[in-house]
């Protein structure tokens, strides 16, 4: 039997994480048409089950970085609930400021390092950060969320390389849901094996999943930490997942027709928020829910009452102090 | 006759006519033969012409730039499109080092005729990453022309310019100037490099706008006409190389030059054109350098005001110039939905 399937504790954790990214995400859908999140989301329902899987692994210092498909990452890894709203509303409680927005989210305290809107500039990012846990012995680990699309940059080629070389504590792992805006995983790459092929290339321990079911992966990502911060080296995980809405915004996209109905359906009848669920007492599960419901009322509320940045405090944060 | 069209639909009629009458002209790029078509600007083309003139490429921005450019050198004419000037800086490397350099350092044997195209992003959180414009940094370097036409007539008449061209052209775009309408003629046509275009006649203050600040120029200019200043409103079209004489002419009047950068101030074209104007010693004149607030793009709206300059901010920095009173606020209602652009994308 699996380790996280003798926990109760776990399997409420990893419920909760699921439910809680999953409305969150809806809850942003309700209030885009109000404009008051005056901000581009590429919003991660649908694809939840990794990042929760993958970071309910993790320590709270493990670092983890990833791209502007970032909202399920933070809020897995323990990201502020309150200070996302704010930054949604681009309001100076925010965990930038308001100066991020959407797609520039972090909460270091709780190891979201930093997620990016340039395609794949956290990779190196992330290994130059597990280079450093290494370098000072923290023992912490860091991981890497990349897209398929953005995984085709040059830079993701020469991180892998520095990685291996320097052993870098580092999982990179790329959530495979077969498109970059509307373009088809196989119209950019010759075949399905391609990115598990190249990985391997880099002699890095490597490893597919099929299915996002949050729960294997958890077991899985536990074992690479754990030779992660032995000093083993970079390792490597593909897991397919799909993204329900469209590329940016609240709404879905299949008037477009780049991609049918049923490609999505297929994921939405294993969606692993119900699965879990169906794991949970109905009492256990409903209190969850609601707890998670009222708190992100609160932080919807918190957005609401915070103040905007004030036009005299433009020139924050672009340097140091003077004295420098 | 006039035959009012769209700013992406003068850039599509473009390519279309110039893929039709040169059939080494192809476009590349990430998601150009997508439903959304690069805002319409790719609409119908892969219909009409078939996925070896026009295909989707993996996000490699500075590999796909030296592939452009090798086919380039090959006798082909590629288009690459890029939906964000940021995404550009990726590929630098090819572009400052390779494309640039292409026709020069092999003595003439070689010509680089490629056509890069990139739009600036403006609000709705676009934030740091998504607002950047890159024509100051690559002003700096010789072997390439670089344009930021602002009505589509010039975005149709020097988009054939560039794709005929045997230079490289960096094609600057303006997310805003997309809702832009004007008169624009059915049948092709290419307008000179280096001709800029004036959008309003005055003799009081020479006002140059690049791209999408053209249009805020034009704002300035209206609210500034109420209080008896008339401002001469000048669209450089292209950046590299500069039309100077046109703006020279002017300021020679006005004895007031400012320019509005669609970026940063440093380095910039308002720098430039001014130092330009100086040296040429015929005149002497009051100058000022309008653009971004030297900060990153902030994603709050609640410091775009105190970021970006608008036809307002512009106008009034005017009044105080020529007639020194910071107080003045003008009238005319200004009716911003008209040009700007709401999200997400
Ligand atoms: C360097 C760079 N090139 C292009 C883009 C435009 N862009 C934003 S998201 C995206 C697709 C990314 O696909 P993928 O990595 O699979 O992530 P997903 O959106 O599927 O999560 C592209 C091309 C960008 N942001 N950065
Ligand atoms: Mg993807």
């Amino acid at each position: 039997m699996r380790t996280s399937e003798n926990s109760h504790k776990l399997l409420e954790e990893v419920y909760k994480s699921l439910f809680l990214i999953r409305h969150v995400e809806e809850k942003i859908c309700d209030l885009y048409p109000t404009d008051k999140i005056k901000s581009p989301v590429h919003l991660s329902i649908g694809q939840e089950a990794v990042s929760v899987g993958v970071c309910k692994a993790l320590t709270r210092e493990d670092g983890v970085m990833g791209s502007c498909r970032g909202h399920a990452m933070y809020l897995a890894k323990g990201g502020n609930l309150k200070q996302m709203f704010a930054e949604l509303y681009g309001k100076r409680t925010g965990c930038g400021k308001g100066r991020a927005g959407s797609m520039h989210l972090a909460d270091v305290q709780a190891g979201v390092i930093a997620t990016s809107a340039i395609m794949a500039s956290t990779v190196p990012l992330a290994v130059g950060w597990a280079y450093a846990q290494a370098y000072q012995n923290t023992g912490n680990i860091g991981v890497c969320f990349v897209g398929d699309g953005a995984l085709d940059e040059g830079c993701v080629h020469e991180s892998f390389l520095f990685a291996k070389q320097k052993k870098v504590p580092i999982l990179i792992v790329c959530e495979n849901n077969e498109y970059a805006i509307h373009s088809h995983f196989l119209t950019r790459h010759p075949s399905k094996d391609y990115i598990l092929n190249w990985a391997s290339s880099y002699e890095m321990k490597c490893k597919r999943f099929e299915d996002d079911d949050p729960l294997a992966l958890y077991d899985y990502v536990g074992g690479v930490a754990d030779e992660l911060r032995s000093g083993s080296g970079p390792q490597f995980i593909e897991c397919y997942t799909s993204r329900w809405k469209e590329h940016v915004g609240p709404g879905d996209d299949f008037k477009l027709g780049y991609r049918g109905t049923e490609e999505v359906e297929k994921w939405k009848r294993k969606d692993q928020l119900i699965r879990i669920g169906k794991l949970l007492k109905p009492t256990v599960k409903q209190k969850i829910e609601q707890n998670v419901l009222k708190e992100i009322q609160e932080a919807v509320e918190f957005a609401e009452c915070s103040p905007f940045p004030k036009p005299t405090e433009l020139y924050e944060n672009v340097y140091g102090g003077e004295n420098e | 006759m006039s035959r009012i069209i769209s700013y992406p639909e003068a850039l599509k009629e473009a390519m279309t006519l110039e893929m039709e009458s040169d059939e080494h002209v192809f476009i590349l790029g990430q998601g150009v033969d997508d439903p959304k078509a690069i805002l319409g600007t790719t609409a119908g083309i892969l219909d009409k012409f078939g996925p070896k003139r026009i295909f989707d490429v993996p996000l490699a921005e500075d590999g796909i730039t030296g592939i452009a450019l090798g086919a380039a050198i090959a006798g082909l004419k590629p288009i690459h499109i890029h939906i964000r000037n940021d995404f550009l800086l990726l590929a630098m490397n090819q572009i400052v080092n390779m494309v640039a350099k292409m026709r020069y350092m092999y003595g003439g044997v070689h010509t680089a005729p490629m056509v890069i195209r990139a739009t600036i992003g403006k609000s709705w959180g676009q934030g740091p990453q998504h607002s950047q414009s890159i024509y100051p940094m690559l002003m700096n370097v010789p072997g390439l022309r670089i344009v930021a036409p602002t009505t589509p007539y010039d975005a149709k008449g020097i988009m054939a310019a560039s794709i005929r061209s045997s230079d490289p052209v960096i094609f600057i775009e303006h997310r805003s100037l997309y809702y832009q309408k004007g008169d624009v003629p059915k049948e092709a046509y290419a307008l000179p490099f280096g001709k800029a275009r004036t959008l309003a006649q005055g003799d009081d203050v020479t006002l140059v706008g690049v791209s999408q600040m053209a249009i805020e120029c034009l704002r300035a200019s209206k609210c500034l006409n109420e209080v008896g200043i008339h401002a001469h409103v000048i669209d450089p079209v292209t950046i590299s190389p500069l039309d100077i004489d046109t703006i020279l002419t002017s300021v020679k009047k006005t004895k007031h030059l400012v320019v509005v950068d669609n970026s940063w101030l440093p380095g910039a074209l308002g720098a430039e054109i001014i130092a330009a104007c100086h040296e040429s010693q015929d005149c002497d004149f009051k100058s000022l350098r309008l653009g971004f607030a030297a900060t990153p793009c902030p994603t709050t709206p609640s410091l775009e005001d105190a970021f970006y300059v608008d036809g307002v901010s512009i106008a009034k920095k005017i009044y105080h110039m020529l007639r020194h009173d910071s107080d003045w606020i003008p009238n005319t209602i200004i009716h911003r939905e008209e040009v700007e652009f709401k999200g997400p994308f």
